[in-house]
């Protein structure tokens, strides 16, 4: 996030970017959800307006300064705009990250007037009987509607696609439906396999020449609508052979406050094992950030094993993804498998085979895949 | 691309331009970034307001500033400053 720019690169010691997920229902069942598979067993436990504003004022005085507003879909909390106008008042640039499903015109009104800085609106697939949501009128038109709204009031208009193996050939139409909606930025993030996603995983990860298929067609609208509509294009990590230097290190930049009041140094950590994460309702955020030991467990390179330990670029890449690390290969100490030093490298290239074989048609993937719904949380948390 | 110098100057709409306490220095925010901003760079985007040109700028750093020889160093910034699509010509 920290651009170098004309400024200097010294470390701070504070969180500069803070994600709120301040709810995980959602009306969506997304099949590469990244919310933990057991997200339903928060629902008793949300912080309440006042301990957001309460975490958001703590962490605001570390340094703070970008301030995601996320879920689970967080328009699905009335008090969103509330949480969203504090944070403002406080000096944070905020974003709102949504589906874009419940944004009225009467509630864009309140955000706008709450100081909201950026909305970014994703894609997905919004619905069981709907997988593929190109087939859907009903979303098409929504996000059309809410494309709408969005320029309306003036914010430039910021769109995450989410690619996988069953939608990625529909890149053309979903970058015509971007045109259409006048997109200025475009994300095409290739799905990462953690939680539902991981489940999924089989089923999500597209082949190689699926993607090298998507660029070509990126590319082509890269070169004809180029600052218009800018395009990104983020490759699944499992096609690398080094990691993604993941949340730039580990209570580095970035706090992630879950529903619950978990406070996490990304998305995903909640499932490593042995590390006992602070709740933003029992500790101010400054001792969570700088006391706690979850948040200093894997801060640095002492933690580190081979080839890790001694490798000229663990400074750039801080040894990949713990989570990914612990979810492969059973150790959260352990190099990323996605890098090619890694002795369990093979668990990376041996999915990635798996995907270039050809498989059963999407309409047959689609009752054997996991669908992010509290049904379905709720068995897999019994398991 | 060269910048005019009589023109007033303006952040560009997603910008926003503060001073950080816990960081002690001034930072521009913009979607998804952040730059951190050394203490020159402060004072030239601090008078940046819609209205003063590139001329103006330096004219007023030369006041707070007396002695100091700034302005190519000022234009030179605004340059990449615009470049990097941070302000525009008015």
């Amino acid at each position: 996030m920290t651009k170098a720019g004309s400024g200097s690169t010294d470390a701070v010691s504070g969180p500069l970017w803070v994600n709120a997920e301040i709810t995980y229902k959602c009306p969506l069942h997304c099949v590469f959800c990244y919310n933990p598979l057991d997200y339903t067993s928060t629902y008793d436990s949300e912080l309440s307006t006042d301990e957001w504003v309460k975490a958001l004022r703590e962490a605001r005085a570390l340094g703070a300064v970008q301030l995601g507003i996320s879920g689970g879909e967080p328009l699905v909390r009335k008090d969103a705009e509330v949480i969203v106008a504090e944070a403002t008042k406080m000096g944070y640039y905020v974003n709102l990250i949504t589906s874009g499903v419940g944004l009225t015109e009467e509630r864009i009104a309140a955000f706008k007037e709450g100081g909201l800085a950026q909305i970014q609106l994703s894609f997905q697939d919004s619905t069981k009987e709907l997988n593929d949501f190109l087939s859907s009128t009903r979303t098409f038109e929504l996000k059309l509607k809410v494309a709408r709204l969005i320029k309306q009031y003036d914010y430039p208009m910021v769109l995450n696609v989410v690619l996988h193996r069953l939608n990625i050939d529909h890149i053309e139409q979903i970058l015509e439906m971007a045109e259409a909606m006048e997109a200025d930025h475009v994300e095409l993030a290739n799905s990462q396999y953690y939680s539902w996603a991981m489940k999924n995983r089989e089923y999500l990860m597209p082949s190689r020449e699926q993607i090298q298929n998507a660029r070509v067609v990126t590319e082509r609208f890269r070169e004809r609508l180029g600052n218009k509509m800018k395009l990104y294009f983020v490759m699944p990590d499992y096609y690398a052979d080094r990691p993604k230097a993941c949340m730039k290190g580990w209570g580095s930049l970035f706090l992630n406050i879950a529903p619950d009041g978990l406070a996490l140094p990304c998305h995903e950590a909640r499932m490593l094992p042995g590390l006992e994460f602070p709740n933003v309702r029992d500790h101010d955020v400054a001792w969570i950030w700088n006391e706690s030991s979850a948040f200093n467990a894997y801060r640095g390179d002492s933690w580190m094993q081979e080839p890790c330990r001694s490798c000229d670029e663990k400074d750039k890449d801080f040894g990949g993804c713990r989570c990914q690390a612990f979810m492969l290969t059973g150790d959260a100490t352990n190099a990323d498998p996605v890098c090619s030093k890694s002795p369990h490298h093979s668990l990376i290239t041996e999915q990635v085979e798996l995907a270039q074989q050809s498989r059963t048609s999407a309409e047959e993937v689609r009752p054997l895949l996991f669908y992010r719904d509290d049904k379905t949380s709720r068995t897999l948390t019994m398991e | 691309m060269s910048l005019p110098l009589d023109k007033a100057l303006a952040l560009e709409k997603q910008y926003r331009f503060q001073w950080e306490p816990a960081q002690k220095r001034h930072v521009l925010l913009y979607p998804e970034g952040l730059i951190q901003l050394t203490e020159s760079a402060g004072e030239i985007l601090k008078r940046i307001d819609g209205n003063a040109s590139a001329e103006d700028i330096v004219e007023s750093l030369e006041q707070a500033f007396p002695g100091a020889d700034l302005k190519q160093d000022v234009i030179d910034f605004l340059e990449v400053a615009h470049d990097k699509g941070w302000i525009r010509v008015n």
